[in-house]
């Protein structure tokens, strides 16, 4: 139980793997994007760039759910704490920046009432503790999340519980991997797929990319996790053979897990959702359903969505897409920090830009 | 300080803005040359009376929620905060204050707790408790008891100033890292996860002194804002940066798996028994030695050097490198 970690037998399989990734991949160039945050962080955090040879490039993708968050959602959560209504929601969404430059951090200091919870169904003790009180639980995230606000909202209904409901910020990823595709210059050779979405979508998720002659590979989140996959890009890309490859079969069967998808499908409905530095897109957003609409924060306290323009000269969105490393937006490091940062990028630990100021910011 | 702005809790976080706020306010209003040393004790030169003339002095408040957890409560951290902030500075602890502020209606069972817990540190520490002040604020303007304590040590050797750390000395850390933060989380239930990770909190004086005769340039403990803060204070005022290996940073793999789930890095997690040694390569391996022979230092270890390169740089354990950046704010657990 005490025992203290030893990474020796790990270092020896990463070197092997390394070596055989560096003679296969010689002399040619690979592009490869990571599609979600929680990879970027664990790149970043390893100094797995660092090792890799200089011909595989590894390049940041829309996958953290706060980071793609527009600014005229944001903007929801400051109309709910002005009307006086408490808050709960993920820690990662307290440093995130309204147009006028306010965070749920200084909110805090100056009275609002802000919870931060880890499991969505903690709301309903907060609630519950409190009925004098009226709370909106703030839920961002992407598939992984959603079942457990879809559980959330379910639990609220069946409690009758009058004093909570739910601003749903959540978001899918087909539109956005489509999206991506879509790009004509898009010069991505291979993705790397989160392993935690897969559990809930499946792997046909992907089929799109497969068929856009791109190799698609579900991976965890260890470095050893990410070398395998890159290894099985580098294959793909070699044999000119694309499909769908899973290094995460030991958690990820590649099926879709129906329970979680009904239980999205239950309480949301696919829907317009606006995401930072991409746009509207259609079917890209999860709405409550009407049958829910007594605990839809939107309905309950009369909000409306107004788009807002991204801050000016916040590069978020070409870091997103993959068009620019975070070093490279003017903004970066210089009036954008993790203690004042313009853009979500920043603000969320599974943010590319948060890692890369983090971990890769100096060069060493 | 500007107008209509706030204190917000990322001040008292030990992180970059409190260090923000220590330089620009404190500094600025109270400045003198033993507050600017930024030393965890004062070393005051009183030049009779006892035999090195030195004198650390040291103060600080202590407020936890919950006051009680897995391995210690408030009471504890109240004494072995003082005592190892006097140690780390090379001082051997002798006297302390204690401040309690109590609000009122707070149950007499958890005041003889705490303070059943102090004495028994006291004890441990050796030190005397010699004055003290009990303040009660009215129901409502407190939520927990708050503790102050000061303390006073002789210095045998002032183990504070930066100046003394040269190019290639090796950097220890006396314990494993982090234990203290998680024991904290899971103490506030908040996350659902249970497990049976304690406080490292302790007393380290008795194991400071069993290696004050080496030679060691500097000592600082790692409490808030962990390892990473303490090793980029050090880089911020030499002309040289650390460089620290991965594989060598003791951590539990129960403390580490908690920290990955919740998204945090180990390295910025507070300790609270755990210090930070740079020692000269000529004495390390005796150091380290007689440190492991300590109750406390059983996984102490080298973790690195002070080495050319810039800031702090972490070599991971797949033989990539990165930079070890100060925490910022309050740590905040990840959505997914």
């Amino acid at each position: 139980m005490n025992e203290l970690i030893n990474n020796a037998s790990k270092k020896e399989n990463i070197d092997k793997l390394l070596k055989q990734i560096t003679v296969k991949s010689e002399g040619s160039r690979y592009r490869i994007m990571e599609i979600c945050g929680t990879h970027t962080v664990s790149i970043s955090r390893t100094g797995l760039r660092s090792i890799l040879p200089k011909n595989i490039e590894l390049i940041s993708g829309p996958g953290c759910p706060v980071c793609v968050t527009s600014q005229g959602e944001i903007d929801l959560i400051f109309d709910l704490i002005s009307k006086g209504l408490s808050i709960i929601t993920f820690g990662d969404l307290l440093r995130i920046p309204s147009s006028k430059r306010e965070n749920l951090l200084n909110a805090r200091s100056e009275g609002a009432d802000i919870n931060v919870i880890y499991s969505p169904l903690d709301a309903i003790k907060i609630a519950k503790n409190d009925i004098n009180k009226e709370y909106v639980f703030v839920a961002v995230g992407f598939e992984t999340t959603a079942p457990a606000i879809a559980a959330l909202i379910k639990e609220i209904a069946s409690n009758d519980i009058n004093n909570l409901s739910v601003l749903s910020l959540c978001k899918t990823m087909p539109e956005a991997i489509k999206y991506i595709l879509s790009d004509d210059d898009l010069q991505i050779d291979g993705f790397l797929a989160p392993g935690h979405v897969t559990l809930v979508t499946g792997a046909s998720l992907y089929n799109d990319i497969v068929e856009s002659n791109r190799a698609v590979v579900v991976a965890g989140f260890e470095p050893i996790e990410i070398l395998r996959a890159i290894d099985s890009i580098v294959d793909q890309v070699n044999s000119k053979k694309f499909m769908i490859d899973n290094k995460y079969k030991h958690v990820v069967s590649g099926k879709p897990n129906a329970l979680a998808l009904k239980m999205i499908d239950d309480v949301f409905k696919q829907s317009v959702s606006v995401w930072r530095g991409i746009g509207t897109l259609d079917n890209s957003g999860l709405q409550i359903r009407d049958i829910y609409s007594k605990y839809n924060a939107l309905v309950k306290h009369s909000l409306s969505y107004n788009e807002k323009e991204e801050i000016k000269g916040c590069k978020c969105g070409a870091v997103l897409t993959g068009k620019i490393s975070p070093m490279q937006c003017p903004l970066f490091a210089k009036s954008c920090t993790v203690d004042n940062p313009i853009g979500p990028c920043m603000v969320s630990s599974e943010g590319t830009c948060f890692a890369y100021y983090q971990y890769e910011r100096l060069s060493l | 300080m500007s107008k209509g702005k706030v204190v917000s809790l990322s001040v008292g976080s030990g992180g970059k803005q409190m260090q923000d706020f220590i330089e620009e306010i404190i500094h600025t209003k109270f400045s003198n040359d033993i507050l600017l040393q930024s030393s965890d004790s004062a070393i005051l030169d009183i030049s009779h009376g006892i035999e090195s003339g030195k004198l650390a002095f040291t103060t600080d408040s202590f407020i936890v929620q919950p006051e009680f957890f897995n391995g210690g409560d408030i009471g504890k951290l109240s004494i072995c905060g003082t005592v190892n902030d006097l140690a780390v500075s090379g001082a051997i602890p002798k006297y302390i204050s204690l401040s309690l502020i109590i609000p009122e209606g707070y149950k007499y069972d958890d005041l003889e707790r705490v303070l059943t817990s102090i004495q028994q540190e006291v004890f441990k520490s050796g030190v005397k408790i010699v004055t003290g002040d009990t303040k009660v604020m009215p129901i409502g303007t407190l939520d927990s008891i708050l503790i102050n304590t000061a303390g006073i040590g002789e210095i045998v050797k002032d183990l504070t100033q930066f100046s003394n750390i040269s190019l290639g000395d090796n950097v220890i850390v006396t314990s494993d890292i982090a234990r203290h933060s998680m024991a904290i989380m899971l103490a506030r239930d908040e996350f659902g996860f249970v497990g049976d990770i304690e406080t490292d909190s302790a007393s380290l004086n008795k194991m400071m002194e069993s290696v004050y005769s080496y030679d060691i340039k500097f000592a600082r403990d790692a409490t808030r804002g962990g390892l990473s803060t303490v090793l980029n204070e050090i880089t911020s005022k030499i002309d040289f940066g650390i460089e620290i290996y991965e594989d060598k940073i003791p951590i539990r793999k129960d403390v580490e798996s908690l920290c990955k789930t919740l998204g945090f890095d180990p390295l910025s997690l507070a300790n609270e028994g755990v210090i930070v040694l740079i020692v000269s390569r000529r004495d390390t391996k005796k150091v380290v030695d007689v440190l492991r022979s300590n109750e406390y230092g059983e996984h102490a270890t080298v973790i690195g050097e002070v080495s050319t390169c810039k800031s702090v740089v972490l070599n991971t354990f797949i033989g990539g490198r990165r930079y070890v950046e100060v925490p910022h704010g309050e740590i905040l657990p990840r959505i997914c």
